[in-house]
């Protein structure tokens, strides 16, 4: 049988040019009308390292990086035997002959060797370093009979029409790796269904995230560079200007959430982002939007901790910082998007609910989830803009109760500006004019109206949330329970389960909080076995679980090896959970 | 000309009777009425402090976030709306402490905001510990044996981290103190008023009759408020001789004149979402 899916690893040194060469590859099969799954392991150095790129690309949707390579492209000696002997039987290494030694004893059999002589191939185009990636770029597309126009289509949008120079030198040695590989070897009998006239866009969950503010009216984000957070940063400077953004980045995550909460006080859709350490130094602020009930989105991308811990690696590890931030009782959203395109949904959702409910809501993202790549098909930036509550001007002057008691908690409010409707936001708790009530001059009575107010906008947030469904047969061998960017894997898990005669069903939990307890409840009491799989140590939603259901999950499966989950994992701890 | 009047609420303030606040307060509301703000068109945002309990005792919106983080959220009000009058007031403690680095940034970025403080070198509202600027060797209730370390000098300070206006105001003349925050608010980019304001409950050495001793007004000087290398060493006069007054003013681009995100005016005014062929812009660099 053809073969439909491939998956490519690119391997080599920080530096080496290994996210471009993947990202082209992607794009050279989004263009071919395949769907694509990147992901980049690489770690906190600009230079040196070891980093590996893994593509799939396959003609239906794929949901993860995969798991054994069926090629590897090794840029230097140290990469080419670290993963060289663990490709298996059947598979390809693309190597520069002139700098790496394989041989035949080094790699499994049947692992057939592309050794490309660089050199030669791009004497003509100068000899750059990185042009031993666009000569295998050039090969692999010709072993795996590609277009290449769409390489050629590729090169030149990625380095414009200005650099006329550099486009013809990398199409030349992209040609001369491809007309190699046509001379000297066979191509594989690869046949997926391309299509060249449907390309999907091939985005990372930050592009989503951003993509989703900018459609959803944002007016103003702010944050201070840290990985897993920073490319949201980048795409919003550079679309500043295009898209009517005031981007800021500031001294530090203490003054992005205050300012953001300006911001957001002052009549701006308002979003800052951020990853663990720095949502810590927020949390205070996060408080401060609750009680003076300031509409603000949080983007908070997991990285390996505690401390600085895994820089750039991926973890789920923040759930408890998150549900914890900040003193005292107060109301706030959490979503957990599970997949690229539900980010770009999920943040134009964040900003609807945190105007109608004029709150914080906060996005979990991690490192995996905002940084791999993946085509997306669905894409409508119409995504409907409700602003919730704002006062009208009723020449009320300074009697407006800005936190008037209503029936679900939101009062409307005014925006700085408008006529007869001064009022200030305290984070001392006050009445509902913004009057204080803290200290001597506290009212037992009013506090607990204005506590209950606001907390009751919990009770209706969770009424028009909708509740997690259970994925899959009902009464499947096994539940995969997971959240956030685990989806995916949980998501292909289930599918190969079925293939091996084991019936499965997902339950992704999505809204974090307010948590649908009776939902979960429901679907985790009727199921025969769950396996909870996190990537953390501790199963942070299985506690969630458990504190909220009283339902106890036995069986997990956690990662914090910094790594994301490959689907073979997951299927093996499946298929002994359910066998049990 | 306006009433002052108009930006008064019936909320009164709660500071003890002779606090220094009082006159910052009556200051603002008068530079408000000479320069006719609407108090709409006003956001007086504060953190936490004695002083910072301002907003609620004037009629115009207000913001009373957290402790040190007025300027933050100033900033980011103003950015998304350039149209308001900024003014961020508080404490010593606030702004010279717990919230120095956001004000040392603002300045360089000279965002067009009036930031008042009412520095009454001591921590108030927590009963009386030093500050940043509470003088070497004052005893207080954190230090009962004296500060050891150095004040802060928020004059020298602004003069050399970029703030386009620097000027001191004092509690014990209201009238010279309205007339600078009137300056400040009128003066556009950054400006610093920093007001000696004194704690009548907790700090017994920086009293009204200590500064009336030793205040004198830089305007009757002849001091020229053009040159830095003047305002800066008029800065460094303390103890024996307080000037009052403005140290420093000088034109530069303020940071919303240069924000690209504000090219087509405040963005608060700006219809929210992208069109489908933006969108499809936005998208076409992906593919
Ligand atoms: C994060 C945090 N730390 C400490 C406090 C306690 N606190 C409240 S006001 C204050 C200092 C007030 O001094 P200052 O800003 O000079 O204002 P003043 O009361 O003297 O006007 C402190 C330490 C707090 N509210 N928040
Ligand atoms: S304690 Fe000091 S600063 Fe606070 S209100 Fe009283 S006099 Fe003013």
């Amino acid at each position: 049988m053809p073969k439909t899916e491939v998956v490519v690893r690119i391997a080599g040194a920080a530096g080496d040019g290994i996210a471009s060469t993947g990202e082209s590859f992607a794009r050279v099969a989004s263009r071919s009308g395949l769907h694509v799954f990147a992901y980049n392991s690489y770690q906190s150095v600009i230079r040196g390292g070891f980093v590996w790129l893994q593509v799939r690309a396959g003609d239906k949707k794929i949901y993860s990086q995969g798991d054994e390579p069926d090629f590897l492209i090794a840029l230097n000696q140290d990469e080419a035997s670290r993963h060289g002997p663990a490709m298996p039987s059947g598979s390809g290494i693309f190597y520069n002959s002139d700098k790496i030694k394989i041989d035949n004893s080094m790699v499994k059999e049947r692992v057939k060797l592309y050794p490309l002589p660089i050199k030669d191939l791009s004497v003509k185009y100068g000899q750059n370093p990185v042009m031993q990636n666009t000569v295998a770029l050039g090969a692999l597309t010709k072993i795996l009979m590609m277009n290449f126009d769409m390489v050629v289509s590729v090169i030149k949008d990625t380095f414009g029409d200005k650099n006329k120079a550099i486009v013809d030198a990398n199409i030349g040695v992209a040609q001369a790796g491809y007309d190699y590989a046509s001379s000297h070897w066979e191509s594989i009998n690869f046949s997926p269904k391309y299509d060249y006239d449907s390309r999907r866009p091939v985005l990372t969950g930050n592009q989503a995230i951003s993509l989703g503010a900018a459609a959803a009216g944002c007016k103003f984000y702010s944050a201070y560079p840290m990985t897993p957070a920073t490319s949201i940063l980048h795409w919003m400077a550079a679309h500043s200007e295009k898209c009517g953004i005031v981007v800021k980045q500031m001294e530090d995550e203490i003054s992005v959430l205050n300012m953001t909460i300006g911001a957001g006080f002052a009549g701006a859709r308002a979003m800052c982002g951020t990853s663990g350490g720095g949502f810590a130094l927020m949390t205070e602020a996060v408080g401060l939007a609750a009680i003076t009930e300031t509409p603000v989105v949080i983007v908070t991308s997991q990285r390996g901790g505690p401390s600085t811990g895994l820089p750039t690696k991926t973890e789920q590890g923040d759930l408890f910082q998150v549900l914890g931030a900040s003193q005292g009782d107060y109301p706030k959203i959490v979503i957990a998007p599970s997949t690229v395109e539900d980010c770009f949904y999920a943040t134009a959702e964040a900003f609807n609910l945190a105007e109608r409910y004029q709150l914080p809501v906060i996005l979990m993202s991690d490192l995996y989830l905002s940084e791999h790549m993946e085509t997306v098909s669905n894409i409508n930036f119409n995504v409907g803009i409700d602003r919730g509550l704002i006062a009208t001007s009723n020449g009320n002057d300074g009697h407006f109760k800005r936190y008037a008691f209503t029936e679900n908690g939101v009062s409307p409010r005014s925006l700085p500006g408008m006529e007869g409707l001064t009022h200030v936001a305290a984070s001392d708790d006050h009445d509902e004019t913004g009057a204080l009530i803290s200290d001597a001059l506290t009212n037992e009575e009013t506090r607990v109206r204005i506590m209950d107010k606001r907390m009751r906008k919990m009770q209706y947030a969770l009424k028009e949330l909708p509740p997690p469904k259970l994925l899959g047969p009902p009464d499947a061998d096994i539940t995969l329970v997971g959240w956030g960017s685990t989806y995916s894997v949980l998501r292909e898990t289930a599918d190969v389960l079925a293939k091996n005669g084991v019936t499965a069903n997902h339950l992704q939990i999505r809204y974090i909080w307010p948590f649908h307890d009776e939902a979960v409840e429901k679907i985790l009491s009727n199921a025969k076995r769950i396996l909870d799989v996190e990537g953390n140590y501790s199963g942070q939603l299985a506690k969630l679980i458990r504190m909220e259901t009283g339902i106890k999950i036995e069986r997990k499966l956690l990662k914090y090896d910094g790594e994301p989950f490959y689907p073979n994992q997951v299927v093996k701890k499946a298929m002994e959970v359910a066998k049990a | 000309m306006r009433d002052v009047s108009m930006y008064k609420v019936e909320t009164k303030a709660t500071w003890c009777p002779g606090c220094g606040d009082f006159a910052v307060l009556r200051g603002i509301q008068m530079a408000l009425a000479a320069l006719e703000i609407n108090p709409n068109d006003v956001l007086v945002v504060s953190g936490i402090g004695c002083s910072s309990n301002l907003p609620g005792f004037l009629k115009s919106y207000g913001f009373h976030g957290i402790h040190g983080r007025a300027i933050p959220v100033a900033t980011g009000a103003k950015l998304v709306n350039p149209d308001l009058n900024v003014i961020v007031a508080g404490g010593d403690g606030d702004g010279y402490g717990i919230g120095l680095n956001h004000w040392v940034h603002a300045m360089r970025r000279n965002f067009d905001i009036t930031y008042i403080v009412m520095n009454n070198q001591i921590y108030g509202l927590t009963t009386g510990q030093a500050s940043p600027t509470t003088e070497k060797g004052q005893r207080s209730k954190s230090t009962p044996a004296g500060v050891i370390e150095l004040p802060i000098n928020p004059i020298s300070m602004a003069l050399v981290t970029g703030s386009t206006f620097v000027a001191r105001a004092f509690s014990g003349d209201a009238d010279h103190l309205a007339k600078m925050v009137e300056l400040g608010i009128k003066h556009k980019g950054f400006s610093l008023v920093d007001v000696l304001s004194p704690c009548v409950t907790y700090n017994k050495h920086n009293t009204y009759q200590w500064f009336r001793e030793r205040i004198y007004r830089l305007e009757d000087n002849g001091h020229n408020t053009k040159n830095l290398d003047d305002a800066i060493k008029k800065s460094y006069e303390w103890d024996a001789k307080i000037p009052i007054g403005v140290f420093y003013e000088t034109d530069r681009t303020t940071y919303e004149d240069e924000e690209p995100g504000l090219k087509r005016g405040p963005v608060v005014s700006q219809p929210l979402g992208i069109s489908q062929e933006l969108g499809k812009e936005l998208l076409e660099e992906f593919e």
